[in-house]
């Protein structure tokens, strides 16, 4: 099988058994993956989908915020590497009453579990989790801070798409500053070689970033025509209440992938997109169904790349 | 009562109110401060017991006017009896418990029970600091007046910043008339709720960022509503460059204002957040290190009147909450001085007279305290100080109940050794 071949030569290359965020990792780190992650894939085109790499380990989905993609994906991953896969979630906070996070983690690992795949709405819960537990911790999102899967489906899709990251320009749009997909894309795309512009209004995205070696821009025509890819992040309503911008309409005129601004990108342009999506909002309808679109690209690399990280993480422990 | 005679021989005396620092014993007798004489003339003074203090400072005992001490309402955290405790482990004779406690210290009853559980203690001195408004809400003011005339020696709604400027002006004013201190926690709470110090280390880690000028708004504005009220405005915890810059220029202009620092805001920034470990979680926030600087330039150049710890003690459980959900605050008392020493002295900021003057001397007179100096006839509160002491903190040895501490494991250099308030030996180190 191919991906043991892989692994027999290339394993000293990751060490690690947990996957808490990019930032940490090394551009020999993330392209292990996507390698490892490119092996699992083919598995996916197979009439049985299934490999037993996992067989006898327990994964659990640990969610405490929803999600529906990330969740369904993660679970596809594990039960197509053969894991025994339990599903958790709670909603409310730690901090009103009840158990802490800490408690209930504590409680799913002494169930004897392999892996806990995490989502949390308080950033560093991951983190938090992998100091105290021992089993191995999968950061599926934390609050603002990381989600390294996404960005690592992210990176994996652009490289399909244009056989290299190094040197791509690739331009994030939208809230950046209450986005985890955002900060995990930078740091990936920053260590594979990309040109990373955060694009947004001043207030949801910081000059502080341009220290972390992104280009911040507020002015999205302006570079609309140089980059290699856009990728569009989805709008929060809730954050109009906050004062962070002034209304749908105003951010969408600014912000938008309209067809107008689309007709002003290169000509080989990808779009992308985390979803789940605002047609007509952050990206018009024709766009994001169109052949320059990667976003169903995106949903079925990630299975392939959270089979690959749940894999890695098991062989490491 | 037979007298009692105590003599501390062979130190070097350090009182910044006399401007002293020689070799000299000092002789206590009573509980008071009898005489400091030329070392080696000792020779016919009858006494009970000798401190051999060679190769120590003698020193006018710290005092901390920033404690958290949890009681009434959070004894598993901290009860007046376990941080008086600390508070003597840590070279302190006297400490300023902050009201912000379950009831708060709003009202003569409270302050009489926290003099009162400071007396059984019977460690170090305990003084209560009342709040300013009913419940720290800061909507009414509360009884300064009979709270100031039963023994509160400032006021402050510590946790909070006292929002209203309406309220504050008023408490300016109706403060002003006891000649009591207003110490203010300034932060504006309109910019208030962030978890970290706002900046590029936030940005990093997709915390919510508390603003450096949510400080210095409140600094601000209570500088200029002051300016004409004329109230003794103290500023706690300073943490940001501007801070320091707001009150260095209000001290130009004569202003009525003090200032503190806590042993983190000049040792640690906001990088020591990345990796969520909730020990550096506080208020202020931990800030960058032009703001560190910032705040030991203020140090040197007298812009921060004193030195303090704001010990705040947490339960090990709350502190392994998420980050945004943790409580601020970290312990301090036990370390406070060598802390201090390796911030300041041992990079050659400041001098040992001048540390003693930050830790020990202003810190009476902002809270008009008859303590601070070994002058004859004073109170014998007296911390005895070996400057080339090498130690290892160990919250395992500490006496507070609480363990929430970032400095587990740092090598220090500089230790008291032995805590003597009105001349009875509350604590020394074990030899």
């Amino acid at each position: 099988m191919s991906i043991k071949q892989t692994m027999s030569t290339n394993t000293p290359l990751w060490t690690r058994n947990h996957l808490l965020g990019l930032q940490s990792l090394s551009s020999q780190e993330i392209n292990f993956i996507l390698d490892t992650a490119a092996s699992f894939k083919e598995v996916s085109t197979r009439s049985i989908k299934k490999v037993p790499a996992l067989r006898g380990k327990v994964v659990v989905n640990a969610f405490w915020e929803d999600s529906t993609r990330t969740r369904t994906s993660f679970q596809l991953a594990a039960q197509r590497l053969s894991a025994d896969v339990i599903d958790f979630s709670e909603k409310g906070s730690s901090v009103s009453k009840g158990e802490t996070l800490i408690d209930t983690a504590r409680n799913i690992e002494a169930m004897g579990v392999d892996v806990i795949v995490v989502r949390h709405r308080a950033a560093g819960a991951a983190e938090m989790l992998a100091r105290t537990l021992k089993c191995s911790v999968v950061n599926a999102g934390d609050g603002a801070h990381e989600h390294p899967t996404q960005g690592l489906l992210d990176l994996y899709t652009i490289r399909e798409r244009f056989g290299r990251i190094e040197g791509l320009k690739v331009a994030i749009v939208g809230d950046i500053s209450n986005s985890r997909v955002a900060r995990s894309n930078l740091w990936g795309l920053s260590k594979l070689g990309a040109e990373v512009y955060l694009i947004g209004p001043t207030t949801l995205c910081p000059r502080a970033f341009e220290k972390y070696g992104a280009k911040v821009v507020h002015d999205f025509d302006s570079v609309i025509g140089q980059v290699d890819v856009i990728n569009m992040l989805r709008v929060q309503f809730e954050r109009i209440q906050s004062s962070q911008f002034p209304s749908v309409r105003e951010f969408s005129q600014m912000y938008g992938l309209t067809w107008d601004r689309f007709q002003r990108c290169k000509k080989d342009v990808f779009i992308m997109h985390p979803g789940p999506m605002n047609r007509g909002i952050e990206i018009q309808s024709e766009i994001a169904d169109g052949p320059q679109s990667g976003i169903l690209t995106q949903v079925t690399n990630g299975l392939a790349v959270r089979m690959a990280v749940l894999y890695l993480v098991t062989q490491a422990a | 009562m037979p007298s009692s005679r105590l003599l501390i021989k062979n130190g070097t005396v350090i009182d910044p109110a006399q401007n002293l620092q020689q070799r000299a014993d000092v002789l206590i007798v009573d509980g008071r401060i009898e005489r400091i004489f030329d070392s080696g003339h000792d020779a016919g003074i009858k006494v009970d017991r000798t401190i051999d203090a060679g190769g120590c400072y003698v020193c006018p005992g710290l005092i901390d006017v920033h404690v958290h001490f949890r009681e009434p309402g959070d004894e598993e955290e901290e009860t007046i009896a376990s941080g008086s405790a600390a508070a003597v482990a840590g070279g302190f004779t006297t400490v300023c418990c902050m009201p912000n406690t379950r009831p708060v210290l709003d009202n003569e009853a409270q302050i009489e029970y926290v003099l009162r559980e400071g007396q059984k203690a019977d460690l170090a001195n305990v003084y209560p600091v009342g709040a300013i408004t009913k419940g720290r809400q800061g909507r009414e003011l509360a009884e300064i007046g009979s709270m100031h005339n039963r023994g509160a020696v400032a006021f402050t709604d510590d946790g909070t910043g006292v929002g209203d400027a309406a309220v504050m002006r008023k408490a300016l004013q109706y403060a002003k008339m006891f000649d009591t201190v207003l110490m203010q926690h300034c932060e504006e709470p309109a910019l208030s709720g962030g978890a970290m110090h706002a900046g590029v280390v936030s940005t990093a880690l997709g915390l919510p960022g508390a603003p450096a000028e949510a400080e210095q708004l409140m600094i601000a504005r209570d500088l200029l509503l002051n300016r004409t009220i004329g109230c003794r405005y103290h500023v706690q915890h300073i943490s940001t460059a501007w801070s320091v810059e707001l009150i260095r220029r209000a001290k130009k202009d004569g202003q009525c204002v003090t200032a503190e620092a806590a042993p983190h805001h000049l040792l640690l920034t906001d990088e020591s957040c990345r990796g969520y470990d909730t020990n550096y979680k506080m208020n202020p926030p931990l800030r960058t290190e032009a703001d560190v600087q910032a705040c030991i330039a203020g140090v040197i150049d007298g812009t921060i009147d004193i030195l303090a710890t704001d010990h705040a003690p947490h339960l090990a459980e709350e502190k392994e909450l998420e980050f945004q959900a943790a409580p601020n605050g970290i312990i301090g008392l036990e370390c406070a001085l060598g802390l201090y020493i390796k911030a300041l002295v041992l990079p050659g900021h400041i001098n040992w007279m001048k540390l003693i003057d930050l830790m020990s001397t202003q810190p009476a007179r902002i809270i008009k305290l008859d303590r601070g100096t070994l002058k004859p006839g004073t109170i014998a509160d007296v911390t005895i100080i070996n400057p080339d002491t090498n130690w290892t903190v160990d919250i395992e040895q500490f006496q507070s109940k609480s363990r929430n501490c970032p400095y587990h494991g740092w090598e220090l250099t500089g230790r008291q050794v032995a805590t003597i308030v009105a001349g009875q030996i509350k604590w020394a180190l074990a030899k």
